[in-house]
């Protein structure tokens, strides 16, 4: 066992906000040691060659959110990063219609307007009013949530620009901000729309990753988060990363590499190591001893806590807290090979929106439904399913001829009514996801050459999120700004000095966005040059 | 009309489009509306001395036409738009704007009354949401019929005479902003005295199936009256000349800022005229009352700049030093007729009366050196030019 | 031959229902001369008494009263107006068809009986935590909130207490309660209990009278809601001759202060010149001039029946027509040969208020059906039987049951006309598994529908909060961005309805604040 020397800082997990964190710290001049538990780095962002020769991005499958200063302070383009945007996106009805959306304004209206003339012009109303929103929460995406409680001069200094932000909306804004972050999807998209399948097309993005339905109060906020990306100030746009979403993961290693850290993978941390109230580093699950002042954790709040430190060394409110915390596996995955492009009828020859990526719902009302089912702790019998295939635009990802197909489903639930998941429940819920696309693909089936199907329990247990959320817990008010995750703990510090949180789990919450990941380091520099 | 998809085709084409393609030298067309149109035939320059000097035929049909009508369709109307619709007769044409709860632009357009209940409202952009949400409450139809309906400008000295030679005997007799109808041959077309240039002029609304044959009638009978096509830019020199506003130009609708503070009122963008406090209720009319009581902090006005380079985007200062900023160009333009440097402008109180005199700051790219010019702008009257006839009925035959 | 009634009153409080009596009596104690003009022939709106079977009464709409500030009952003494309670202080039970019943008490010395025992001890902790975090919201319930983004000193002034009360909870409390407040009442309750039977009835305040099902978050609001509406005690109480001797009490108040009332007298339109209030027009075509009109109706009877959209902003009116005012609550009322015999309850309980809510996963399932224009399969119920503490609404030895049941949607996807029936037999069905022998005593059975609500009490959507009970429409944008303040965008007219802050329930407070707000323009 070679012996190990003292960091820095160790950062516990090697996912995307792990591996940004660490990469801010490494360019600071700190130590710093990445510690993953898989023989691979990436988390959830992750490319896999777990059949042949196609790359899966078997996790997390669009990159919209990764926030362009990141990009360019680490100069992850440098090493290798490429991100290019999806051609629209499209979802498609049982009875052979169709809404795609197309970047060209006039396109996009003339689609609409099949489905409705006025909502092809409340579609622009729409628009500016989701715009307006993004443009009062994006500064915010990266800045320190302040504690409300706090006499501190910085909390109350943040509290105010908060406040001026907020202010500078004017009167009407202001109110219709309070709404907007409080409203149900199905209640905002009322407002604007008639057409079932534009509102249901809207609302997809409202429900992806969380235990909401469209019409939970709340969900209208999930809509914006997924909105809040942008593509070479292309608000809104969604991305993929060339090469799978593991490329992501590899430019911020090389970029972590380049500034002197390290990273070590099939490294398991058993626990993170307190003396006298503060972390002295990490014990391996071999007994290997690393230490480190700092240790900043990749993990879900309840993983961090519960999982990975001594309940002693917590305060008991705290660790109540951290149990009171919502982490639901409420998404289902599948990733398929296929021997060739599968048709889709309902999508025009020549459609540029077969690029994008494809929805499958009639309306709200069926994704409602999908919901309710996922309440009673079944998969949704017809459930909402946003796929896509990167391999027409990547052609690294499969071998020439075949496609890749990602397949992100909503709602599967982490713990089902009738008892554990099984070999047999994993394919019989894969089953239900593959029938709902061949119903809009005749030639689905016959294409497929392999499936690999997760369910929230083998997300979990693969990638080590706790029900396998995406989000590392819930998006709801309770779980945002200064709740997120715990009320009192949302600045990236925890009860342990020098135990720091950098994942989704903290604000701004999920998707491949590095914000948590850069804002986490840049408290824990203050910290240390506080100490000097 | 072309059977391509809309995700590979975007933009419709006019039911001129085919003759306008004939004739376009430059192949240079801009999109309108969700339409494709000339920006220029040949040359700006000539296309907008035929404006000035003799008469010129612009496709006007991507502008987007509503019909409204309806036992409420009165009542609507004068609670949608800031001047008193119950004081435009039928057959008469007036010129609108239209605000919104905080007395901020929407866009401005021109109102035809086509009968006690039935009026057509011609807008540069779509409408039909804030319309239809205008009409809660309203007993009254709103179809879009920009489709419906081929549309021409014919707008210059001469227009009159060219329309007449076309067969309209009867078209000396409109008195401005009147709307008539003839029959040419077997066509209908219906006839307003109205324009976007600030010159005599017209504007015919015909069938599409006859759009065609109509073009091609004027483009004989006005051969002798130097008839041309025009584009959007020999357009947008005559409009800037005849002070009228453009959308996205001069303002952005209050439908579509982002940013607080951007959206402008009628009163900001000059247009109090068209504001009627008297005439009961209408949508801004709150707003409005307290923004006169307290006074525009800023306006639209007339700028004459120094020199000859038109303003193009130029800041505006109080002093030569460039420290204090007082407002901006809107629009820009080297006048050829008045041989003046003109612009609109927004700019801040107390820099808005006439003779009034700010600083421009001009960029200027000479052979890829950019130079940066501070020149005196003067605040001036609007319109900058306007011929007496514009106004003159009947016109004079040439 | 009594004296022509004049044409000219300082305030015209449009709606007799209580929360204008309410408004017609504070007014008219401040000296203006005011004038309620009630549609139906007696006042009440939605607080009434009436029978419903030959000699068989019950408060028709709300059936108990236990948010109406004990402050405003002595202001107005109501007491002397004739108001009288049959039952002070009415213990809430818990019914499960098969279970034992629990008993939850009354108020703030309710002692829960009956649930599990880790429950009965984590109960007083967290009902005192959230009786906390319910007062430091107080002040914003009973007052006129706060208008953002003006220069006004009270508006700041308002925000600052508000600030203040939250922030003087202490670090602990104040944190739960921003934690809380945006949070479903589901995980509310799982964080701290057990016992199924305990968590459907504490959910049950959250849910009653919204478009929401435990698991919507925003509930816990509604929950904080309910408990900060009143001043302090949370007694229900049932008044000698059912709700309407509230409102009979009020109407005594209001006119012993001076306020005249017209019942017969539906108002066709309110009259405006130049943005400024004239008066109203009667349906007879009679004219009555006021500097103020109060409109006790719902937002969007107000603006867009009495006022007219002519009068509004496009995005005005763009706003009252998305507000959220359909009801999910119905109301059956039973007329009994026979004394109900609930399971497991004493005399003392079937006095009290009775939930039949058996836990939260069947909460969400009955509202499940609600969001697809169903009614509930198993619906959800409050009961009481007032006879119990008030025998005069029966004949002798008969009863009355009173019961609101959710979720019964507004828009039945099949139309109320054919399901009526279907859906009262399948109520009596689900009282019955509760009380055995219910059906056997059942004289006559009157259920009102959302849709009858709408129709017999005036109410757009038959909603008893007017307008949804939700965090999109609550407080600063209660019923909506520009009309918060009780004030309107039309000079002189003002609301003073349940659908404005702090909402329905027979409160009083709309109406109180509306004549707050009435008297500080009109002065």
């Amino acid at each position: 066992m070679p012996k190990s020397r003292r960091h820095d800082a160790i950062i516990v997990g090697a996912g995307h906000n792990g591996l940004v964190a660490a990469c801010y710290l490494a360019r600071a001049g700190l130590d710093v040691l990445v510690l993953e538990r898989n023989s691979y780095i990436g988390g959830a962002a992750v490319s896999r060659k777990l059949y042949q020769d196609f790359t899966y991005s078997n996790c997390s499958y669009v990159c919209s959110l990764l926030r362009p200063e990141i990009m360019r302070t680490l100069e992850l383009p440098r090493y290798g990063l490429q991100i290019i945007p999806y051609e629209g996106g499209c979802t498609m009805m049982h009875n052979g219609g169709h809404l795609a959306l197309y970047d060209n304004h006039d396109a996009l209206r003339r689609e609409i307007a099949r489905h409705s003339a006025r909502d092809a012009e409340a579609y622009d109303r729409y628009a500016r009013d989701v715009m307006r929103q993004c443009r009062f929460i994006k500064p915010l995406l990266m800045r320190e949530p302040p504690d409300p409680t706090s006499f501190k001069p910085r909390d109350i200094g943040e509290l105010l620009y908060l406040g001026k932000r907020f202010h500078a909306m004017g009167e009407e804004r202001m109110y219709d901000t309070l709404r907007f972050w409080t409203m149900s999807a199905a209640d905002f998209l009322d407002e604007y729309f008639e057409s079932e399948i534009v509102k249901a097309h809207f609302a997809g993005s409202s429900i992806i990753g969380t235990a909401l339905g469209p019409r939970s109060p709340g969900s209208a906020y999930v809509l914006l988060h997924h909105y809040m990306g942008d593509i070479d100030n292309t608000v809104g746009a969604w991305g993929f990363a060339r090469g799978g979403m593991g490329a992501v993961s590899a430019a911020l290693a090389a970029s972590f590499k380049a500034s002197s850290g390290t990273i070590r993978s099939a490294a398991a941390v058993r626990e993170i190591l307190v003396r006298g109230g503060r972390t002295i580093g990490v014990a391996l699950e071999d007994g290997e001893e690393i230490h480190s002042s700092v240790v900043i954790s990749n993990l879900d709040v309840r993983r961090t806590f519960l999982e990975t430190m001594q309940a002693a060394n917590l305060p008991d409110e705290f660790l109540k807290q951290v149990r009171n915390f919502k982490i639901r596996g409420s998404s289902g995955k599948l990733n398929i090979a296929l021997d060739g492009m599968p048709d889709f009828p309902a999508i025009p020859p020549g459609s540029p929106t077969i690029r994008g990526d494809l929805h499958v719902t009639d309306s709200i009302e069926m994704m409602e439904r999908a919901y309710d089912d996922w309440k009673e702790g079944r998969w949704s019998r017809a459930p909402y399913i946003d796929m896509l295939i990167p391999s027409q635009l990547d052609p690294t990802l499969v071998p020439h001829g075949k496609h890749y197909m990602s397949v992100f489903v909503q709602y599967c639930p982490y713990r089902l009514a009738d008892g554990e998941w099984t070999a047999q429940k994993r394919a019989a819920f894969g089953a239900t996801v593959i029938d709902t696309i061949a119903e809009h693909s005749p030639n689905f089936k016959d294409l497929i050459l392999h499936a690999e199907i997760r369910t929230p329990w083998d997300i979990e247990n693969e990638v080590g999120l706790t029900e396998g959320n995406i989000f590392q817990g819930e998006l709801t008010l309770d779980q945002l700004l200064f709740n997120r995750p715990i009320p009192g703990y949302a600045q990236y510090r925890s009860p342990v000095r020098g135990v720091y949180m950098c994942g989704a789990t903290t604000h701004p919450g999920g998707g491949v966005m590095g914000a948590p990941g850069a804002n986490a380091a840049r408290a824990v520099l203050r910290d240390l040059r506080r100490a000097h | 009309m072309s059977s391509t998809p809309h995700f590979e085709q975007p933009l419709l084409k006019t039911p001129f489009h085919a003759r306008a393609r004939a004739l376009s030298q430059l192949e240079r067309f801009v999109p309108w509306a969700g339409y494709t149109t000339v920006d220029v035939f040949s040359s700006v320059e000539h296309e907008y001395f035929a404006i000035r000097n003799a008469t010129t035929v612009y496709d006007l049909t991507p502008m987007v036409k509503y019909r409204i009508a309806g036992p409420d369709a009165v009542g609507y109307l004068n609670r949608l738009v800031t001047r008193d619709v119950r004081k435009l007769q039928p057959h008469r044409v007036a010129y609108c704007v239209w605000c919104n709860d905080a007395g901020h632009l929407i866009d401005d357009g021109t109102l035809f009354r086509l009968g006690a209940n039935e009026f057509r409202l011609c807008t540069a952009e779509r409408q039909m949401d804030w319309l239809l949400d205008s009409a809660i409450g309203f007993d009254v139809e709103i179809a879009e019929v920009t489709e419906q309906i081929a549309a021409l400008a014919l707008q210059g000295p001469s227009s009159c005479a060219a329309l007449k030679d076309f067969g309209m005997a009867g078209v000396a007799a409109l008195k401005p902003f009147e709307i008539g109808h003839f029959s040419v041959g077997a066509n209908e077309v219906m006839v307003s005295r109205t324009g976007f240039t600030g010159d005599l002029g017209y504007e015919l609304w015909m069938r599409p199936e006859e759009a065609e044959s109509i073009w091609d009638g004027l483009m004989a009978a006005g051969r002798a009256r130097g008839i041309r096509a025009i584009g959007s830019m020999a357009l947008n020199v005559a409009r800037i000349e005849a002070g009228f506003i453009m959308p996205n130009v001069d303002f952005v609708s209050a439908e579509h800022t982002i940013h607080t503070d951007r959206a402008r009122s009628p009163l900001e963008l000059g247009l109090g005229w068209l504001v009627d406090f008297k005439k009961g209720h209408f949508t801004g009319r709150r707003a409005l009352v307290a923004e006169e009581r307290r006074g525009v902090r800023r306006r639209l006005v007339g700028l004459d700049v120094e020199g000859n380079k038109p303003a193009h985007h130029a800041l505006l200062y109080g002093d030569r030093s460039g420290k204090h900023e007082v407002g901006s160009v809107t629009s820009a333009i080297w006048s050829p007729t008045c041989k003046r440097n003109l612009a609109l402008a927004m700019l801040a109180a107390p820099h808005l009366q006439l003779g009034a005199c700010v600083w421009a700051e001009i960029y200027l790219n000479r052979e890829l050196v950019w130079e940066r010019r501070m020149v005196r702008a003067r605040v001036v009257e609007k319109p900058f030019y306007a011929p007496e006839r514009r106004r003159a009925t009947p016109p004079a035959d040439h | 031959m009594a004296a022509p009634a004049p044409s000219e009153y300082d305030c015209i409080v449009i709606g007799g229902g209580h929360n204008g009596l309410v408004c017609a009596a504070y007014l008219a104690k401040s000296g203006r001369s005011v004038l309620v003009l009630e549609a139906a022939a007696q006042v009440g709106g939605a607080a009434v008494t009436r029978e419903f079977a030959p000699g068989f009464r019950v408060s028709s709409c709300a059936h108990v009263l236990h948010l109406m500030p004990e402050a405003m009952i002595k202001e107005l003494a109501l007491g002397a107006h004739g108001l009288r309670l049959a039952n002070a202080a009415m213990p809430t039970t818990a019914l499960s068809p098969g279970a034992a019943p629990l008993a939850l008490g009354s108020g703030e010395r309710g002692k829960l009986v009956g649930a599990a025992r880790v429950d009965e001890l984590a109960y007083p902790r967290y009902a005192a935590r959230l009786r906390r975090l319910a007062r430091a919201l107080q002040p914003m319930m009973s007052g006129v909130p706060p208008r953002l983004g003006t220069d006004a000193w009270s508006d700041r002034w308002s925000l600052l207490r508000l600030a203040w009360q939250v922030r003087r909870l202490g670090r602990g409390d104040m944190r739960e309660l921003l934690r809380i407040i945006g949070m479903n009442v589901y995980d509310l309750l799982e964080e701290h209990f057990e016992s199924p039977l305990l968590k459907g009835a504490l959910a049950f305040d959250a849910v009653l009278g919204t478009n929401f099902g435990p698991r919507s978050p925003g509930t816990v609001l509604t929950l904080l809601y309910r408990m900060a509406a009143h001043d302090g005690s949370s007694n229900l109480a049932q008044p000698v001759g059912g709700l309407g001797a509230v409102s009979d009490a009020l109407a005594q108040a209001a006119i012993a202060a001076g306020a005249s009332i017209r019942t017969d007298a539906a108002v066709r339109r309110i009259s405006v010149h130049e943005d400024r209030v004239q008066g109203v027009v009667l349906e007879s075509g009679q004219a009555i001039s006021a500097d103020a009109v109060i409109s006790s109706c719902d937002p969007k009877t107000t603006f867009l029946g009495l006022l007219g959209s002519e009068q509004l902003d496009t995005g005005f009116v763009r706003r009252v027509s998305h507000l959220r005012t359909r009801g999910l609550a119905a109301k059956l009322h039973l007329a009994l040969e026979a004394r109900p015999n609930f399971t497991g309850l004493g005399a003392e309980a079937l006095a009290g208020r009775l939930l039949i809510a058996p836990s939260l996963e069947a909460i969400e399932r009955a509202y499940n059906h609600a969001k697809y224009a169903q009614f509930s399969r198993e619906p959800i119920f409050e009961i009481t039987v007032p006879t119990l503490s008030d025998p005069t609404l029966a004949p002798p030895g008969k009863h009355v049951l009173s019961a609101i049941i959710q979720y019964v949607p507004y828009a039945l996807a099949s139309g109320w006309d054919g399901e009526r029936q279907r859906f009262t037999d399948l109520a009596i069905d689900a009282l019955e598994r509760c009380a055995p022998g219910l059906r056997a005593a059942v004289r006559h059975a009157e259920l009102l529908t959302p849709v009858d609500i709408e129709k017999q009490f005036r109410i757009n959507g038959g909603h008893w909060h007017h307008v949804d009970l939700a965090f999109d429409q609550f407080f600063m944008v209660r019923p909506l961005p520009g009309a918060a303040q009780y004030r309107t965008p039309v000079a002189g007219l003002f609301l003073c309805g349940a659908g404005c802050h702090p909402g329905g329930g027979v409160m009083g407070a709309a109406g109180r604040n509306a004549a707050r707000q009435v008297l500080k323009r009109v002065a």
